[in-house]
């Protein structure tokens, strides 16, 4: 079986953005950046498959600018077998990376394609359930447990009210949530394999694929700060404080 | 041109997050009509078309629409979306699921979690975990939104019932099957529009220790909820994260118990009115957005607490 994973570069989740001077962006000058951590996931769960025997064959792709390689080398010393960089400016609408990623499956018809529910700048929650559409396949999106079995993927998903089970037929795609798996650390020597490992390039206008955009970013400010209250001595004075001050206990 | 909501429901009741998409819509021009996709779910229809500011209702009753699954879901959507300029929903599981995928089909783009409509085309949407607000102008011909529920105040349900038009087309995809479903059964008020929530981290230490925030809830009438250290160590279910990744909740009043307050928590809680933190690490980032803190052992606190308010 062939798995496609996408994975993205992004602000390492630890760090606090800053709005640019001219509220236009965020400033990710000296940021550290680091693959998303739902794609994190969703390599480790396609190299578990491979561990497994019923994966044999890993593709990750990334779309952005060069310094996706890190990202890439990242997942493949995680054990993806290959990896294809997609050279295109960073921060693409969704919809573009879908349809981007839509002509590499038409191409590789891999069986599983595994994306992130999310990724943690633009927090849009899309790609996965476009590509699904773009490709007229099943998806079950926010997975906290997968598995493979005569040609269905059984999925669970983590929905508002609980968890839901599906079952899709294969070809099909997965977006990951937190529970799915605890990624691993890659080793040094896979690190040192993995720079041996295939890397190809593409570009958006081989895939045919236009990357304009219909939407433009007006603005983008702070949020509004909130600043520290008070601290109480004693549980009495906060609940004496809730009732007289906040009104929000009676 | 008419706006589109997607209802999102049990097959029993409309959501209250529903609700507060159709304040969303009702803020754009045109009419608004409502979409109840399910099975034997005439009674959510019914409630739908006695909502304030809805002008009709498209009713489709299926059971290959009873879970929502988003292949049947979207396709019907895209079916009937010709007249229409807006297609919303509230950012639920289910509008996250669906909407994007309607949203390629008709080849335009989709803005998720928007908490301000600016005008006809422009709108505002948190990114980088609320730490940078954006505004959107889309030119698209067809504008797709996800509601971010907490931005925006429920419709009130007591207008006299519009029309409810039956779609009798049915859609069904043979690709994706339901296979079962574990609902979290509960008495409380539901986490995202409950008015006081108490929510427990790593602090916690336990699932049992969970109770001693259960026993306040009771008093408050509050929702519980928790951090992703709590529901990771397991000791609370997974639809009860607060945070950038699991639920948006704004409350009356919010109590953080024993979490530090990393940003990925601050992201689905810091519009809440009034914050109460309780952490026996004074340093803890929690105080930095609390309107009160109070730096205790928790296992002191709560037992307090629950006394106090008896
Ligand atoms: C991609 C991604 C998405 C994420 N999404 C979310 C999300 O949606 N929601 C979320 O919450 N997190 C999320 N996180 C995790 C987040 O980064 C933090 O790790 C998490 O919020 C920490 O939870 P916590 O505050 O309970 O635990 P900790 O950070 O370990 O804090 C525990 C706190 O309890 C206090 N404490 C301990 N014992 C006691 C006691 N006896 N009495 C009083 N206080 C005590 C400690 O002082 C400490 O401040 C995400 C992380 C990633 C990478
Ligand atoms: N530029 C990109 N390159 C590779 N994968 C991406 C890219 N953007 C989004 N994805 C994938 O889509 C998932 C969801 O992203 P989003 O819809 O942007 O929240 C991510 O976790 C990735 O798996």
């Amino acid at each position: 079986m062939k798995i496609l994973v996408s994975v993205k570069r992004v602000i390492d989740y630890n760090v606090k953005v800053r709005v640019n001077a001219d509220n236009t962006a965020v400033d990710l000058s000296n940021v550290k950046m680091s693959m998303n951590p739902f794609c994190e996931i969703a390599v480790e769960e396609a190299v578990r498959l491979k561990e497994k025997g019923v994966a044999s064959d890993i593709l990750v792709v990334s779309i952005g600018s060069q310094k996706c390689h890190e990202t890439l080398r990242t997942a493949l010393a995680l054990g993806a077998d290959r990896a294809l960089h997609i050279d295109a400016e960073d921060g693409l609408d969704s919809l573009v990376v879908a349809k981007l990623l839509a002509k590499v499956a038409e191409e590789e018809s891999p069986d599983l394609m595994i994306l992130g529910k999310q990724s943690i700048d633009s927090d849009n929650n899309q790609t996965g359930q476009m590509l699904a559409a773009l490709l007229d396949l099943p998806q079950a999106t926010f997975a906290s447990n997968l598995d493979i079995a005569n040609n269905e993927a059984i999925v669970t998903r983590e929905i508002d009210g609980g968890l839901q089970t599906l079952s899709l037929q294969l070809p099909a795609i997965v977006t990951t949530d937190l529970r799915l798996n605890e990624p691993r650390f890659a080793s040094l020597p896979n690190i040192m394999k993995a720079k041996k490992k295939p890397l190809e390039t593409k570009t958006p206008m081989e895939l045919g694929v236009s990357t304009t955009s219909n939407l433009k970013i007006v603005s983008v400010t702070p949020p509004p700060e909130r600043s520290a209250g008070v601290k109480v001595d004693s549980i009495e004075e906060l609940v004496e404080k809730l009732k007289s001050e906040a009104g929000v206990i009676s | 041109m008419s706006i589109l909501i997607i209802a999102d429901h049990d097959n029993r009741e409309l959501m209250p997050a529903t609700l507060k998409a159709i304040t969303a819509g009702a803020q754009l021009s045109g009419d608004i009509h409502i979409l109840v996709a399910g099975s034997d779910c005439y009674n959510v229809a019914q409630q739908a078309a006695c909502v304030k500011g809805v002008d009709k209702v498209l009713s489709a009753e299926n059971a290959v629409y009873e879970h929502h699954l988003a292949e049947n879901l979207a396709k019907l959507v895209v079916s009937i979306s010709d007249n229409y300029s807006h297609i919303l929903a509230s950012s639920t599981s289910m509008g996250k699921n669906v909407l994007p995928r309607v949203a390629a089909v008709l080849d335009v783009a989709q803005l998720s979690d928007v908490t301000e409509i600016k005008s006809e085309d422009t709108f505002v949407r948190p990114i980088y975990a609320g730490n940078a607000i954006a505004t959107v102008q889309s030119s698209d011909p067809i504008k797709v939104l996800t509601i971010r529920i907490t931005s925006f105040p429920e419709a009130s349900i007591n207008a006299d019932a519009v029309q409810i038009e039956v779609l009798s087309e049915t859609i069904e995809s043979h690709v994706s099957r339901f296979l079962n479903e574990e609902l979290t059964k509960s008495d409380r008020p539901e986490l995202t529009s409950a008015k006081v929530v108490i929510s427990g981290g790593r602090g916690m230490g336990s699932g049992e220790n969970f109770q001693l925030l259960q026993g306040i809830a009771d008093k408050l009438g509050a929702a519980v909820g928790a951090s992703r250290a709590a529901v990771d160590a397991g000791f609370a279910l997974n639809d009860l994260q607060v945070g950038q990744t699991g639920k948006t909740v704004a409350p009356d009043l919010y109590i953080a118990v024993g979490i530090s307050g990393a940003i990925q928590h601050l992201a689905g809680m810091k519009d809440s009115k009034v914050i109460v933190a309780i952490n026996k690490d004074e340093d803890a980032p929690i105080f930095q957005v609390a309107d009160y803190g109070l730096v205790e052992d928790l296992f002191v606190a709560l037992p307090n607490l629950e006394k106090a308010l008896e």
